[in-house]
Order: structure tokens, then sequence, then C-alpha cells
């Protein structure tokens, strides 16, 4: 299980990367784990997002799983490359996986969010 | 049995192309015996019991009186009075409360489900793998039992599955369980999980009991005819099915599949009609791994059962386009 260190962490097993006001967001290589064959993804639309609403949902051959918005703000893209191909959910997850971007109504919501050690320390 | 090993993609086309094993532990087994038990569980069961030589089995059902499936089963013929009932483990409890609320004298029901391990070994690799692993025994053919003895326990094979692959299931002492997973295991046979369980029999078209089959459909309804033997005499249930038989029956359990990529039907989501009417709800459902593509059974009205039908799967409130289609969905 890879956990990056400089992204930070749901308790619904969210991952995000913060740079500036734009917070990148997909599941952690924990979820994907769990899920595996991620097989379709049905991404957010665009627009004003509350946190903590559902969002998205991740389509695995085991089970569906919600997606929620991990912080409030402007859900201003999402990653149309996982149409054709849902699997780099669990063979990328940090990265070409990604599932959406969030412009943030202000960037301290990051402070409510887990670190890399204890979302470890939560799933081990 | 756990949902999966590690993926449920990869656990199927290991069964699919080579071998993959299932911990069947949980399934019931349940001994019937006495000299007339032939014709008791010919009035208990759908298939005919008086045409399954000793040393076969085959795939039959426990109704009860309103033709609605108790169960679905195999029955095996271990010798001209002596039977051994392989029951879904949900069903073990009122399996041998309906057969002993319907006891004979003179016959003998011991319910050994507790003292089995199981494991279900398939795939086309199988065959040579039982070879291997008997030091040099040849598997029965399609539904042949081998009854034998290992180390002085006994060993029960039969050729049968619940994938659409060759293979076999072995019914063991618990305590020879690990013996013979390992044995698997160390000739490359891949553990295979619940997950896969399931998208195997459903590319099949096979029931799964308590979604598919259940007290309040038949057999018929099911369009599983073939193992109930309308014309062998009464039997529990016979006569609510030789009457749908004679009038039809008014929903049959159909195959759909999606026409669109989308996410994967999964057992409870509403079937609509083109209209948007609702039908009635997916039993099963999930993705195939082998069509790469969303699949799912439902009971659909008479009207609704022409190969083509366009219908609609309801997921999360949108509507996904999908079609009757010829069962099974997988075909080698």
């Amino acid at each position: 299980m890879t956990v990056p260190a400089d992204l930070n962490y749901t308790r619904a097993h969210e991952w995000v990367r913060l740079q500036g006001d734009i917070a990148t967001i997909g599941i952690t290589d924990h979820a994907q784990e769990e899920l595996s064959d991620v097989v379709f993804v049905e991404l957010p639309d665009l627009g004003d997002i509350e946190k903590a609403s559902p969002v998205a949902v991740v389509e695995s051959v085991k089970a569906a799983s919600d997606i929620y918005a991990p912080i409030s703000g402007e859900i201003i893209e999402v990653n149309i490359d996982l149409v054709a191909d849902p699997a780099k959910i669990n063979s990328d997850p940090y990265d070409t996986g990604w599932i959406f971007k969030i412009r943030v109504s202000s960037p301290d919501q990051i402070n409510g969010l887990m670190d890399a050690a204890s979302y470890t320390g939560m799933v081990s | 049995m756990p949902v999966m090993y590690d993926s449920i993609i990869n656990e199927h086309k290991a069964v699919r192309e080579s071998s993959g094993v299932f911990d069947i532990s949980h399934m019931g087994q349940l001994f019937v015996s006495g000299g007339n038990a032939a014709t008791w569980l010919e009035g208990l069961l759908t298939n005919e019991v008086a045409t399954l030589e000793p040393g076969n089995a085959h795939y039959t059902f426990l109704l009860n009186e309103a033709g609605g499936v108790i169960d679905d089963l195999i029955l095996y013929r271990l010798a001209e009075e002596h039977f051994l009932l392989v029951v879904n483990a949900s069903c073990i409890g009122q399996d041998v409360e309906w057969l002993g609320k319907h006891l004979e004298k003179g016959i003998t029901l011991e319910n050994e489900s507790s003292e089995w391990a199981g494991l279900a070994v398939q795939g086309p690799r199988t065959p040579e793998i039982y070879t291997t692993i008997t030091e040099g025994r040849t598997l029965p053919s399609r539904n042949g039992i081998d009854n034998l003895k290992h180390e002085g326990e006994r060993l029960l094979i039969c050729r049968t599955g619940y994938t659409g692959e060759d293979g076999f299931e072995l019914f063991c002492p618990a305590k020879m369980a690990s013996h013979w997973w390992k044995a698997l295991l160390d000739e490359g046979v891949k553990p295979c999980g619940l997950g896969a369980r399931d998208s195997l029999r459903l590319e099949m078209c096979y029931p799964l009991n308590g979604s598919d089959l259940s007290p309040v459909r038949t057999p018929l309804e099911a369009g599983l005819g073939f193992f109930v033997a309308l014309d062998k005499g009464n039997f529990v249930g016979s006569k609510v099915l030789k009457k749908q038989k004679k009038e039809g029956v008014s929903e049959r359990l159909m195959a759909l599949q999606l026409n669109e990529r989308a996410a994967p039907p999964r057992p409870g989501y509403p079937v609509l009609d083109q209209e948007g009417t609702a039908l009635s709800v997916l039993t099963s459902g999930g993705f195939s791994p082998n069509l790469g593509e969303g699949i799912a059974l439902a009971y659909l009205p008479v009207d609704k059962v022409q190969m083509g039908t366009p219908v609609f799967i309801e997921v999360r409130g949108k509507k996904i386009s999908a079609k009757v289609v010829e069962k099974p969905f997988y075909r080698k």
C-alpha cells in the first residue's frame, strides 16, 4: 500500500493534492486494492459543491462506491480519460487515475484533512 | 470463502483459461439411505431419480407445494438406495426440516454438513491437474462420481461445477481440506472467491438460489424445465408445474445485456419498458469479464421476452439502455 507523504487524505479514502487554490482528488491505493477491478466511473458534474456531498461513483466488479467532495468549492475539471480506461484508478491511483479537480473556496480547508501518517495509521 | 483473493477479473480469467479453486466447504451434505430411498426422493425432487445411474449425479430442485423453489441441489446416487444431496449453505436448515417433515419409515436422513469440506476445481487445465494430484487417476465422465479413500479418509469426486468450465467438485472430511487445497495450489491452481464464482455462473446464466430462485418462483418460470421430469409421476409441486406447463407462465427469467458502456447492473435495480414503466427488478447482475459489458437476469412478463426486446435498467435514477439476449451470455 502506497501513501504519498505530500498528499492529504479523508476518512472515505480519498486523496487531495492542493496546488494553489486547485485541489486534485482521487481514491487511495488502499481503496483501489479493496475495490479491485474498477470497470466504470460516474464522473461529477461541473459546478459548485459542498464538502461531504456525494459527487462521483467508482464501480468495481465487486461494488459501487460513492466518492464525496473532500472540500467545498467549484468542480472545474473531471478526468475524461477514465471513461475509456477506468482501470487507471487501479494501476495509477495517485497520478493518471485522478478523478476531479475543485477550485477550493478557501485553501485552509486542507487543515481539516489527514496527513499521510494519520491516514496510514487509520488503515493499518 | 472471501469475495476475492486479489482480483475478481484475474480469478475469473484463471478459471476460463487455466484452473481455479473455490472453497465450497459451506455447502451442505445430506445423506439419504434406506430400502426405498429412491422412491421417496422421487416424490420430493423434480428430476427423475429412477434414471440416475449409481455413480452419477444430476441437478435437481426441491419444491414447496406451490411449485416454488426451496433449494436447487446436486443429487449424487452413491449406490442403488444410497444418496448424497449437496445443498446450498443457507438452505441446510430448511431442507432438513422439509425432508424431515416428509420422512417415511425405513428412510435414514443424516445431515453431515459440519463434517465435510469441499473444493470446486474448475477450468480447462483441471483434468490434468486431477491426474497429478491423485497420482494417475482420470476424472470420471461428466456428472460421474468417484467414491475414493485417501490416507484412509473418504474422498468424493464428481465432475460437476458452477462455472461452465470442465472441472470437478471434491468433498472430504474437514481435516483433509488443507491437504487438497495445498496440493492444488502447488500445481498452480488459482484460489478464487465468491466474486468470480458469481461472475462465472452469471455468464452461464446458472441461477443463484435466494436471488434468481425463490419460494415464489417455479423452475419453469426460471427457464429450467430441463431439470423437471413432469412425466415421471407426482412429486411435491408437480400439480402446479403441470398446470403452468399447460397454461404457460406469465413471467420468465430472461438474460439482459447493456447496449452501452455504463455502470454494472446490480441485483435490485429496476427494469423499465420503453415507456419507462417498471417491469421488475434485477435478480442478478454484474460486469462480465469475458464480454467486457454489464449483464443481468430478471423476470419479465412474457410479452417482453422476445430476443432483442429493448428495456431500460435504472441505475441511480439514470435509464441505461439494454436488451433481451439469448442464454447463456458466454459460449466457448
